[in-house]
C-alpha cells in the first residue's frame, strides 16, 4: 500500500517537473513569450554551466567560487559551535550564569544576522574577515540557545541519578549534559546552518572577489540571467550538501537515535 | 524537580544578578570605546549612539528620517509578508486535503527551499527593479515556506474522525477545507506565521542592503559607506526593536489563540 502510495506519488512529482520543464522549453525558446533578457532558456543556462566550469566566470571556475564559499560558511560555522555550545550548556546548567548572560542576549538576540553586515564591513572590510564574523553570529545565537534549551528539557531524574552516584564535574558534562542536550543542539545547529547560507550569500552580493554570491552579483551586473540561474542552483546544491553532511554527522554522533 | 539538581535562585539573586549582566554589557562596551583601544570611528559609546538615534528621527539622513525609513521598510514587508500569507496558507491547506496537489508541488517545493532567499536578488532587481517589487519578492520568498509547511501539517494533523463526520453528513471538499481543516490548522498556522514573520523581516534587511533606494536596510548601508558606525549602530537598534515588537505582537495573538482554545 504504502509502495503504490509513494510510486504514484513519484510518478505525479516527475510528471510535474518534467511538464515544467517543457513549459520552460516552450515559453522562452520556441515562443519567446519570456524574453530571454528576464528568464534564461535552458540553452543558454547550459552554456552558462559550461562557461563557469570550462572557462571561469568572475575571476574564478566553478568549483573554486562553491569552495570558497564553503570554506567561509565552515569557518564561521565551527566558531560559532566552538564558542556557543559550551556557553549554552554554561547557562543550562548554572543559574546564576544565565541570569548574567541572559540580557545581553536579550539584547543582541531581536538583530537579524544580516544587519550585522555593514557593521562587519565598517570593522574588517569587505575581506573574508568580515563574512566570517558575520556567519559567526548567524549561527551563534541558535547554538548557545539550543544547547540551553537542550540541557533544560533533560530528564532530571538523570541528573539526580548521575549526582547521587558521586559523578565527577567533568564525566557529568561528558557523560549527561553533552549526550542528553545534543539532540536539540543538532537541531540548533541545523538552523543555523541555514542561516549561514543565507548570510553568506548577503555578504558576498554586497561585496566579494569570489564566492557564489559573488557569481550571483557579477551576473546581475552584466544583465547574465542565465549565469545568475546557474549561480542560483549552485547556491541551493551546496547548501543541500551541507545540510546533507551535518544529517550524516547527526546520525554518526548520536548512534542511538534513529532518525 | 530540575531546580533540585541545577539549582534555583531567589528573586535578589536574580534581580541582582540581570542587572549586573545588563549593566556589565554597557558599562564593558563603554570601557572599550573610552579606553581608545579601538578607534571612535569604529565604536562609538552606547550615549553617542542614543544621541544619533535620536538624531535621525528628526533631522533626514539619505533622504528621510528614520521613522520615514521604517514606515518604507514596514510597507514592503506587509505586502511581501500579506502575499505569502494569502498564497501560502491556501496552498497548504489544499495541499494537506488534495493529494495529487500534494504530489505535485513537494518535489518543487523542496527543491526551491534550499534557495536562500537572499539569492533571489539579482532576479528581483532584474525584474522588479529597487523601488518596492524587489525587495517584496525577497521577503516573499523567506516569508512563503513556513507558510506552507505549517499550513499542510496542521491540515495534515486534523483528526481523522472530524474529517470522516464532515463526509458522513455530505460536506463538499471546499466545506471541508473551510469548515474542518481550516479551523482544526489554526493553532499550527499561526505558530508558522510567527516563524514566517521572522525570516521575512530577515530578508527585508538583507533585500534592503541591496536592492532599495530607502527603508532601514538603505540607512545601515548608507551609514556603513559614510563610514558612520554610531548611524549603523542605531538603525540597528531600529531593526532589532521592530522584529522584536513583530514577534511580540504574533506571540500574543498566538497565546490569545491557544487559550481560547483551552490550551
Amino acid at each position: 500500500m504504502a509502495g503504490a502510495t509513494s510510486g504514484r506519488s513519484g510518478v505525479t512529482g516527475a510528471a510535474t517537473v518534467a511538464a515544467l520543464l517543457v513549459a520552460w522549453y516552450c515559453l522562452t525558446t520556441l515562443t519567446q513569450t519570456i524574453s530571454t533578457t528576464r528568464f534564461p532558456a535552458p540553452l543558454e543556462v547550459w552554456q552558462a554551466l559550461q562557461q563557469i566550469t570550462l572557462q571561469g566566470y568572475a575571476d574564478a571556475k566553478l568549483h573554486v567560487h562553491i569552495l570558497h564559499s564553503c570554506k567561509l560558511v565552515l569557518y564561521g560555522f565551527l566558531a560559532a559551535i566552538a564558542a556557543g555550545v559550551p556557553l549554552g550548556l554554561l547557562m543550562g546548567w548554572s543559574r546564576k550564569a544565565e541570569a548574567l548572560i541572559n540580557p545581553a542576549f536579550l539584547l543582541l538576540r531581536p538583530i537579524p544576522p544580516l544587519a550585522w553586515i555593514p557593521l562587519a564591513i565598517v570593522w574588517l572590510g569587505l575581506d573574508d574577515a568580515s563574512k566570517v564574523l558575520v556567519i559567526w553570529f548567524a549561527a551563534f545565537v541558535p547554538s548557545v540557545i539550543n544547547s540551553y534549551a537542550g540541557v533544560r528539557n533533560i530528564d532530571p531524574t538523570l541528573l539526580e541519578a548521575a549526582r547521587m552516584l558521586g559523578i565527577s564535574r567533568s564525566m557529568l558534562v561528558r557523560e549527561v549534559l553533552v549526550p542528553g542536550a545534543a539532540p536539540s543542539i543538532f537541531t540548533g545547529l541545523r538552523l543555523s546552518l541555514q542561516a549561514c547560507w543565507t548570510t553568506l550569500v548577503a555578504g558576498e552580493l554586497i561585496g566579494a572577489i569570489a564566492g557564489l554570491g559573488h557569481v550571483l552579483y557579477q551576473g546581475s551586473l552584466d544583465i547574465f540571467p542565465a549565469m545568475i540561474l546557474v549561480g542560483m542552483v549552485g547556491v541551493a546544491v551546496a547548501g543541500g550538501l551541507m545540510t546533507k553532511a551535518l544529517e550524516w554527522g547527526e546520525q554518526r554522533a548520536m548512534p542511538w537515535r534513529q532518525a | 524537580m530540575a531546580a533540585s539538581v541545577i539549582g534555583t535562585l531567589t528573586r535578589s539573586q536574580f534581580v541582582w544578578l540581570s542587572s549586573a549582566g545588563f549593566m556589565g554589557f554597557f558599562a564593558i562596551w563603554t570601557l572599550i570605546a573610552w579606553s581608545g583601544l579601538v578607534q571612535k570611528q569604529f565604536l562609538p559609546t552606547p550615549f553617542e549612539v542614543y544621541d544619533k538615534f535620536i538624531e535621525l528621527t528628526q533631522t533626514p539622513f539619505v533622504g528621510y528620517t528614520l521613522q520615514q525609513h521604517l514606515w518604507s521598510s514596514f510597507g514592503r514587508f506587509g505586502a511581501g509578508f500579506g502575499l505569502a500569507v494569502l498564497i501560502g496558507v491556501p496552498l497548504g491547506l489544499l495541499m494537506g486535503w488534495f493529494r495529487w496537489l500534494d504530489d505535485m508541488v513537494t518535489p518543487l517545493f523542496d527543491a526551491l527551499r534550499f534557495v536562500a532567499p537572499i539569492a533571489w536578488v539579482p532576479f528581483a532587481a532584474l525584474w522588479f527593479g529597487t523601488g518596492i517589487g524587489g525587495p517584496v519578492l525577497i521577503i516573499f520568498s523567506g516569508a512563503f515556506p513556513p507558510c506552507v509547511i505549517n499550513a499542510y501539517r496542521g491540515a495534515k494533523f486534523v483528526e481523522l474522525r472530524y474529517i470522516e463526520a464532515a463526509q458522513t453528513l455530505g460536506a463538499s471538499n471546499w466545506r471541508i477545507i473551510s469548515e474542518v481543516l481550516l479551523p482544526a490548522s489554526v493553532p499550527s498556522i499561526v505558530a508558522g506565521l510567527r516563524i514566517s514573520a521572522g525570516l521575512g523581516w530577515q530578508s527585508l534587511i538583507g533585500a534592503e542592503l541591496i536592492v532599495a533606494s530607502s527603508g532601514i536596510g538603505y540607512l545601515i548601508v548608507k551609514g556603513q559607506s559614510n563610514i558612520s558606525t554610531s548611524i549603523v549602530m542605531a538603525g540597528m537598534i531600529a531593526i532589532g526593536i521592530v522584529g522584536f515588537a513583530i514577534d511580540a505582537l504574533l506571540r500574543r495573538v498566538e497565546s490569545g489563540i491557544n487559550r481560547r482554545r483551552g490550551r
